[in-house]
């Protein structure tokens, strides 16, 4: 028999304290269950002595002190998982808001999951194309990789994420694949967009849908990533799928963190974030990737808006230090009309070079991968030197890295969002743009490699 | 053994009741699932614990156990190729056991207790030992020579001790101490991890630890037994000079710390290291490395032992009288870890929330670096050098544990972002960067390497510290307005730093630089740039030096391997002298 308690003390925000309980454990569930016979849920986040204080996942409006039940399950949040979750759409606590059935679950996991053992880990190295050459040539995906988009309010991150869905794929393979999406407080059209374009392309049914959305309790977005994440790894692990979680936007979890950091009165640190938000995320995103005795993967990314598109703020910079990379959209190119307007120089995948070389990609990935790299930096470069003094102040060859730099962005970046670039294409055309260099400035690439292909493109 | 009750769980933090009793820093045991914890404060009977696992389910009531010991770690055959997490656990053996993810509760011990090592004395039956006397040696696989010491502050006289094969708690032998009692002599010892191992003296560093990397040998080098940081902002590739480091220092051992970094990259490390092959034994890499990897994801609390757990492992070979190196990623992890149990104990923060003693726990961990004259007898001599990265927040280096840091350790190997962006790598940024160590080492450079070794590496320097200020000119009024001499010292420095200092680590004959080659390198940048002087003073045209199809050679320099960089450099050194003659006979006929 569960015991009820109706010795609620305080509720200050999302916090409440409750008096004289018995037996409560640390991080357990709870129920509270209100005098008109609604039920919301909470959950544990210290105890001492005889009171435990408790975080509510929902709005505290309408609770009474007095005429309110508190009840506590005896285990932590879990989830409920079966592989009939695919094409289904949940709500930020897991449970169902499409209409369906009720989902008969196979087993149950704790949704904070447990670390995963280093030495159990395999190390990503499998290439993903995703047809979209800022990626795959410069920023190379691979399996198992976590590798967030840095955006900021107005930029097309959702449009790269679902072409990224949309168009991501192993060469020649043809696995088992999944995706799990997880809505962070996000907007209705913004997650409207996103299941009406996996509707359109027929990846609904391989999908699995959490949805948190703006006007939703922002406190239940600590619960939202787990939630899917659990998902996830029962996908990836326990059926051996091959699993793209997105999680956008990472930024509105944050700010329920420190919500509810505040409430608690703990010592902040940068802007007001807790001191642990690093620890946090990285509880969240080190669940990705891929480990022994599963042939499944977790390839996560997280979408985050940096707030005045300040890529030091605590979100993206820690985010950046736990993440393998980042790929980081520039307002710059976006109001050039490039899309999608990756800004390469500062984007990076970490995994990139282990994914990628003969039997991978190609033989001179890597080299033409670092000469376009330094030839758009020097050419960016020259260009701005180009503005400020004009054009006869540059040398010949800046001239003609700065001519460079245009045509980079041009043809290179700028894609579209419904183009799917083959991993060759986008090898080529790095050749193709870089006959406007002389050859003897490409020092950075073997010269067995410029005797084969760089005839070729200029022939081309 | 005292034992008590829970009165209060606050994440990593829990408090008890009933341990009068208890010492502070003792090892308890939490709840049901006998989780590993240690006690960090006392106020009356009541006990403050940092639990390192995970605290969820635990209640009021629940039984906390103290072990009546500090938190030690176990010391012998057995550390070498391991990986353990932040409190010694086996992370490969309890994979093999438990499965891929990490449950709670385990009490795995670190060293393997039923794999047999062979033994062979160095002392007979009768003798007389002291601490850090060397009992014999254990070989513990094809590099490492394990040596078995008298634990330090114990003496005796051995009554019996025979070769054979042992289990590291067997007992080889056995002492007669001083007082008449008789004890085993084991393979193993423990020692705890927060109190340094005893040395008989500290000498000052003099030998450099030649680490492969171009810029850090040449610019910004360290000793043996020196201290260094690496800060930088994420992605300008701290870990990769980590991972460098560890890969080609010559050192004896390396003890890696992955502290609250990514899983991923400890993978790689245990995946990697195994196949690749030491320059210096021509064996494999792993042979020579302990890790402790206590990622991210893994309790926060353990994170915090790991640094001390690491150095004090590498602590236990130095005494063994080789030089060690600790490598912890990140240092600014473990001051997070910190910041949180500080707050959680409601202590009145300091900077940016870390607690008011992160300055002092930063200086005791680095000072446990040196070069020290060992315990025992023959006067071995051991080193531990320490290079810890930092992670500022947004790349800003007032942050106080950036700033705490320099306080303490001699060399700054500071990373910049705006090179990482333009792909040059290793991103040091040699405007900031510096090593205390430069003018103590000279001496060492001059008679192993060249005595011109600081000349030169000095002349970098200044070249490149003359280009940041030629471009500031460039940037105001254009490349004309400068001198034919400044022009072509510009070209120098960008060839110091795309032909010198971008070193490409993932490609296997530039990834490691032996010290003649280095100096061949700067010899030939230098050898142009006289030569090109020569060419202007006789009325070339700057532009032409500048151009001259040499300047490609000297670009792939570094790509030529060791064997035979002699041969090819001479060359190009000569082509330089030709092109240059050629260029001065065709000004003198224009005039």
């Amino acid at each position: 028999m569960m015991r009820e308690y109706r010795t609620i003390e305080e509720v200050a925000g999302p916090l409440m304290l409750v008096r004289r309980v018995e037996g409560v454990k640390y991080d357990e569930l709870g129920e509270i269950e209100l005098p008109n016979g609604e039920v919301r849920r909470c959950r544990v986040l210290e105890v001492n002595g005889k009171n435990v204080l408790v975080q509510l996942f929902e709005s505290a409006a309408g609770l009474n002190l007095s005429n309110s039940k508190v009840r506590f399950s005896g285990h932590g949040v879990e989830l409920p998982v079966s592989p009939d979750m695919l094409g289904r759409v949940f709500n930020g606590m897991g449970e169902p808001i499409d209409g369906g059935a009720k989902l008969i679950p196979e087993k149950s996991f704790d949704i904070n999951g447990t670390p995963i053992n280093p030495a159990a880990r395999y190390y990503p190295s499998e290439f993903i194309q995703t047809g979209v050459s800022s990626i795959d040539g410069l920023n190379t995906l691979v399996r198992g990789q976590k590798l967030p988009i840095f955006s900021g309010s107005g930029l097309p991150h959702a449009n790269l994420a679902a072409q990224i869905a949309r168009q991501a794929k192993v060469l020649g393979s043809n696995e088992k694949f999944a995706v799990v999406f997880a809505a962070i407080g996000i907007t209705f059209e913004e997650a409207d967009f996103f299941i009406s374009d996996f509707r359109k392309t027929g990846a609904l049914d391989r999908t699995v849908l959490f949805i948190n959305l703006a006007s939703d309790a922002a406190i239940e977005r600590i619960s939202t990533p787990r939630m899917a994440l659990t998902a996830a790894e029962y996908l990836a692990f326990e059926c051996n799928m091959h699993v793209l979680v997105i999680l956008t936007d990472i930024t509105n979890y944050a700010e329920a963190l420190r919500e509810v950091s505040a409430a608690r009165k703990e010592v902040p640190g940068r802007r007001g974030y807790p001191g642990y938000l690093y620890t946090d995320l990285a509880t969240l995103y080190e669940r990705a990737g891929r480990k022994m005795g599963s042939d499944g993967s977790i390839t996560m990314i997280p979408i985050l808006t940096m707030p005045e598109d300040d890529k030091t703020h605590p979100i993206p910079d820690l985010t950046g230090y736990i993440t393998e990379g980042q790929i980081i959209l520039s307002r710059e190119l976006y109001r050039k009309g490039y899309l999608p307007p990756v800004d390469v120089l500062p984007s990076l995948s970490r995994l990139k070079d282990k994914g990628i070389g003969d039997g991978k990609t190609r033989e001179d990935h890597a080299d033409t991968m670092n000469q376009l790299f330094s030839a758009y930096a020097r050419g960016k470069e020259a260009r701005e030197l180009m503005v400020v003094l004009g054009e006869a102040a540059l040398s010949p060859v800046d001239r003609l890295y700065a001519k460079f730099a245009d045509a980079f962005e041009a043809e290179y970046i700028n894609q579209g969002f419904y183009e799917n670039r083959s991993i060759e294409d986008t090898l080529n055309l790095g050749w193709k743009l870089l006959s406007i260099l002389p050859r003897s400035e490409m020092k950075r690439i073997k010269p067995k490699y410029l005797e084969k292909y760089w005839k070729a493109s200029a022939e081309a | 053994m005292v034992e008590g009750k829970i009165r209060k769980v606050s994440g990593p933090l829990v408090v008890a009741e009933g341990m009068r009793e208890a010492n502070l820093f003792d090892v308890v045991h939490v709840g049901a699932n006998r989780l590993i914890g240690e006690i960090i404060e006392m106020h009356g009977d009541r006990a403050s614990i940092q639990v390192y696992e995970e605290t969820s389910g635990l209640g009021r009531g629940d039984a906390v156990v103290s072990t009546g010991a500090p938190l030690s770690v176990e010391l012998g055959p057995g550390l070498l190729t391991n990986i353990f997490d932040g409190i010694q656990r086996p992370l490969e053996t309890m994979r093999e056991k438990y499965g891929s993810n990490l449950i709670r509760g385990i009490d795995e011990k670190a060293l393997d207790r039923d794999k047999k090592w062979h033994f062979v004395p160095a002392k007979q039956a009768g003798d007389e030992v002291h601490a850090g006397d060397i009992y014999g040696t254990v070989q513990e696989n094809e590099v490492i020579l394990h040596k078995i010491m008298v634990p330090p502050k114990k003496a005796g006289t051995i009554v019996d001790i025979a070769e054979g094969d042992y289990a590291v708690t067997g007992a080889v032998g056995h002492l007669k101490l001083a007082d008449g009692t008789v004890e085993d002599i084991t393979l193993m010892q423990k020692w705890p991890v927060r109190v340094a191992r005893p040395y008989r003296q500290k000498l000052p560093p003099v030998d450099p630890m030649i680490t492969g990397q171009r810029p850090i040998d040449a610019l910004f080098p360290i000793a043996k037994g020196g201290t260094a940081c690496v800060p930088g902002p994420f992605g300008s590739g701290k870990t990769v000079v980590q991972h460098q480091l560890a890969k080609w220092s010559d050192v004896d051992l390396v003890v890696y710390i992955g502290c609250g970094e990514r899983g991923n990259e400890m993978t790689d490390v245990l995946r990697e290291f195994p196949d690749l092959v030491d320059p210096k034994t021509g064996k494999s890499l792993m042979e020579r490395t302990v890790l402790i990897a206590n990622t991210s994801d893994m309790p926060v609390a353990a994170r915090e032992a790991s640094i001390y757990t690491g150095i004090t492992i590498a602590e236990y070979f130095r005494d063994m009288g080789y030089s060690v190196a600790v490598i912890a990623d990140s240092t600014s992890r473990w001051a997070e870890a910190l910041r949180e149990m500080s707050g959680r104990l409601e202590e009145m923060p300091g900077e940016e929330g870390y607690p008011a003693y992160l300055t002092s726990r930063l200086a005791q961990f680095y000072e446990r670096a040196g070069k020290v004259v060992c315990l025992g007898e023959g006067d071995r001599e051991g080193a531990l050098s320490a290079i810890g990265a930092v992670s500022p927040q947004g790349g800003d280096i007032s942050e106080p544990v950036t700033q705490a840091t320099l306080r303490i350790v001699k060399v700054f190997w500071g990373l910049d972002s705006s090179l990482a962006y333009r792909r040059h790598f290793p991103a040091i940024n040699w405007l900031t960067s510096y090593s205390l160590y430069r003018e103590r080492l000279e001496g060492w450079f001059s008679e192993h390497v060249s005595k011109d070794w600081t000349t030169l590496t000095g002349r970098c320097l200044r070249v490149l510290q003359e280009e940041s200020d030629l471009q500031e000119i460039v940037k105001l009024v254009g490349m004309d307005a400068l001198s034919p001499d400044d022009r072509l010292k510009l070209d120098v420095a960008q060839s110091i730093r795309e032909d010198f200092l971008q070193q490409n680590a993932f490609l296997d004959v530039d990834c490691y630089s032996s010290l003649e080659k280095q100096y061949a390198m700067l010899h030939l940048i230098f050898h142009f740039a006289d030569e090109g002087m020569r060419a202007i003073g006789a009325g070339a045209d700057v532009e032409d030096v500048c151009n001259l199809p040499v300047h490609e050679s000297i670009g792939r320099a570094k790509t030529i391997p060791e064997k035979t960089f002699k041969e090819e450099f001479a060359e190009i050194e000569a082509q330089i002298t030709s092109q240059i003659d050629h260029l001065i006979k065709n000004a003198k006929e224009e005039n």
